[in-house]
């Protein structure tokens, strides 16, 4: 189909990747507007083909670093609906202790790093993390996942640098959804090509329709097999579009409504269900069966996490130093 | 005797031997042999893979250190004097100090910071600030002063064995500072302050650059029968307030010295402290003798004005007996 490397389940298990985090997030604003989860809330609607596709061209043994937009990547990774919802609830079985809320989520066991707030502030670790591999010939990869905000600073180019430099196994997964929280990408860029600006630290480079979950698939794949080889790092530019604002407290003043539609026409779920459909791997009512699917996992998980104990006040202090036995 | 910096250098080529998983890496750490000459030799002996120079990427390096540590390794990340530190406090604070807390537990961070610090070389105020006291503010930091050549000698192993990041400051100052390091020199404890001298009469606290003036005027005081008890904090983070409060009980007088500015410091949180929880032991108002609140200036004259003197620690270990 279209060319794509992907086999027929694999293409399914995007699209219910894809539809899981939008059901997730839909449902996140509903408790969010209900006051049962607070904090800063960061939606990924509509750039949910990036973290299915993405993330769909690595194995366990490789380790991914987020933003606080990483609802998408962590539930991509494999963390569960109950685990994010509990963080986000603030108890103590969520997947931080309650101690890092929506921003923050982590899971060592899934090499899954967070959960950065500071655009750009995970670039580093990833680079770090591709070190240590590198240094203990663990043949695995790293992916990074930031905007294009992250781009504009300096920590961006201080990483891909190093990264080229030493050829480490870093895939630079750049999401340009077009905004760096309210400031459109030509008014924060002096040179909107961003693939063309990570070429230029002398890695491969290249854009990636971000609305098409195969193309972003397909894409990875082919960087992460140039990475596992030896080539050094890659940098994709998953050109995509957040379909809200940038967080719950945010107007959305600047944005046109005709741009927003525009993009919503390449809404990437209906885009692969009608691929698959027209190709006669899915029935007609494939789509709500998944998102069914999606509802009872969501109805679990809420369960759960309203059930769940809070974190104790007593243990305020603990994760601070690492306790001594 | 020893040098400082040769004492450094010995500590890193242990670390280097006795854990597979430590590496060095910073700017001009290699190639160059270190600013300060304390990595010279260690490029050819360990190779580049451990000795890593890297660019002019403070927060790169840095936060790489901390991706490494996560990924298993042991990294001791040199930055070449505190200032630039400054370039990479994000990646210090936003994620070294954090990633443990954010998490529930999950990530520790075993990274070690090595980094110059403080005045007196005439370098002007982009060069000569002591700002530990930025650091020793972080929850979730180690944060230690090496003022001797034995600590220069003794503290890198423990903070290495130390599953938290630790940063060490050592002061530019000191690096051709000599000592004999006794042959079996164990590992420093970097959970306590070290009483350098003890006495009876009036407690002096300071830690790195301003120990040796403290020490000198201790044998200063002695001409005017006072006998000062002075106190090495070695360990700015998490503080050892026993040790402190202990001598304050012995003696009733404190005097602080510090090197850093008066307002915000670590005298400052000394004197609280002392304050808080020895205020019934104190026979006198704490004295604190600093930098005085201006950017260190170049000219010498007003370098050593700026700057705490031994005289001026004399003074106030005079008033806080009077």
């Amino acid at each position: 189909m279209n060319g794509s490397t992907l086999d027929k389940d694999e293409r399914i298990e995007l699209l219910r990747q894809m539809v899981r985090i939008r059901r997730f997030e839909e449902r996140c604003v509903q408790l969010y507007s209900a006051g049962s989860i607070r904090g800063f809330l960061h939606l990924y609607i509509g750039e949910e083909a990036v973290a299915a596709g993405v993330l769909s061209a690595i194995g366990p043994e490789d380790a991914v670093v987020s933003t606080y937009r990483e609802h998408g990547h962590a539930l991509a990774r494999g963390l569960s609906m109950s685990a994010l919802l509990a963080e986000m609830y603030g108890r103590a079985t969520g997947c931080s202790h309650g101690h890092g809320g929506s921003m923050h989520l982590f899971d060592a066991g899934r090499r899954f790093y967070g959960g950065n707030a500071i655009v750009g502030g995970g670039l580093p670790i990833a680079v770090g993390l591709a070190l240590a591999d590198a240094m203990q010939e663990r043949p695995v990869v790293t992916v990074c996942l930031f905007g294009d905000g992250a781009v504009a600073e300096g920590e961006f180019h201080e990483c891909l640098n190093l990264a080229a430099l030493w050829r480490l196994p870093v895939l630079f997964a750049c999401e340009n959804n077009r905004y760096a929280m309210g400031t459109a990408l030509a008014r924060e860029h002096a040179a909107t090509d961003l693939a063309l600006r990570a070429a230029s630290y002398g890695m491969p480079a290249w854009p990636v329709d971000g609305m098409d979950a195969l193309a972003v698939a397909d894409g990875a794949r082919r960087a992460v097999e140039s990475i596992r080889a030896g080539g050094g790092p890659c940098f994709l530019e998953l050109q995509t579009y957040r379909f809200r604002a940038h967080s719950m407290y945010d107007a959305d003043r600047y944005r046109d409504k005709a741009e927003i539609a525009r993009w919503q026409e390449r809404d990437p779920i209906p885009k692969l269900f009608a691929q698959l459909h027209a190709s006669g791997e899915l029935a007609e009512d494939a789509l709500v069966s998944l998102q069914a699917a999606a509802d009872s996992e969501l109805d679990v998980a809420i369960a759960a996490a309203e059930a769940a104990p809070f974190e104790p006040v007593g243990d305020l202090t603990r994760y601070v130093y690492t306790e001594r036995s | 005797m020893t040098t400082y910096r040769d004492a450094m250098r010995e500590a890193l080529r242990e670390a280097l031997i006795r854990d597979d998983r430590v590496f060095l890496m910073g700017e001009d750490v290699g190639a160059y042999g270190g600013c300060f000459g304390v990595s010279r030799g260690l490029l050819d002996e360990f190779g580049p893979r451990r000795i890593r120079d890297t660019p002019l990427s403070e927060s790169a390096f840095v936060g790489a250190g901390i991706g490494a540590a996560l990924g298993g390794m042991r990294p001791i990340v040199e930055i070449m004097t505190i200032n630039f530190s400054l370039l990479a406090l994000d990646q210090i604070l936003n994620n070294a100090a954090t990633l443990r807390h954010m998490s529930g537990g999950q990530l520790s961070v075993p990274l070690v910071i090595r980094m110059a610090t403080g005045p007196g070389r005439q370098l002007a105020a982009q060069h000569s600030h002591s700002l530990e006291a930025f650091y020793a503010h972080i929850p979730g930091l180690r944060v230690l002063s090496a003022a001797t050549v034995e600590d220069a000698r003794g503290m890198l192993w423990p903070a290495l064995q130390d599953p938290d990041p630790v940063l060490i400051f050592e002061p530019a100052a000191l690096y051709n500072a000599e000592s004999e390091l006794p042959r079996d020199l164990g590992a420093t404890d970097i959970d306590s302050a070290k009483i350098c001298r003890a006495g009876a009469d009036v407690t002096l606290v300071a830690y790195g650059g301003a120990l040796r003036l403290a020490q000198a005027a201790a044998e200063a005081l002695v001409t005017d029968g006072i006998d000062a008890e002075v106190i090495d904090l070695r360990t700015l983070r998490p503080l050892d307030e026993k040790t402190l409060l202990e001598s304050v009980t012995r003696t009733h007088r404190l005097v602080v010295v510090d090197e850093g500015w008066r307002s915000v410091g670590i005298a400052a949180e000394i004197a609280a402290r002392a304050a808080e929880y020895g205020y019934y032991e104190l026979d006198g108002p704490i004295q604190r003798v600093c930098a005085v609140e201006v950017p260190i200036p170049y000219a010498k004259h007003l370098e050593e004005a700026a700057l705490p003197q031994v005289a001026d620690i004399v003074a106030a270990g005079r008033r806080a007996v009077s």
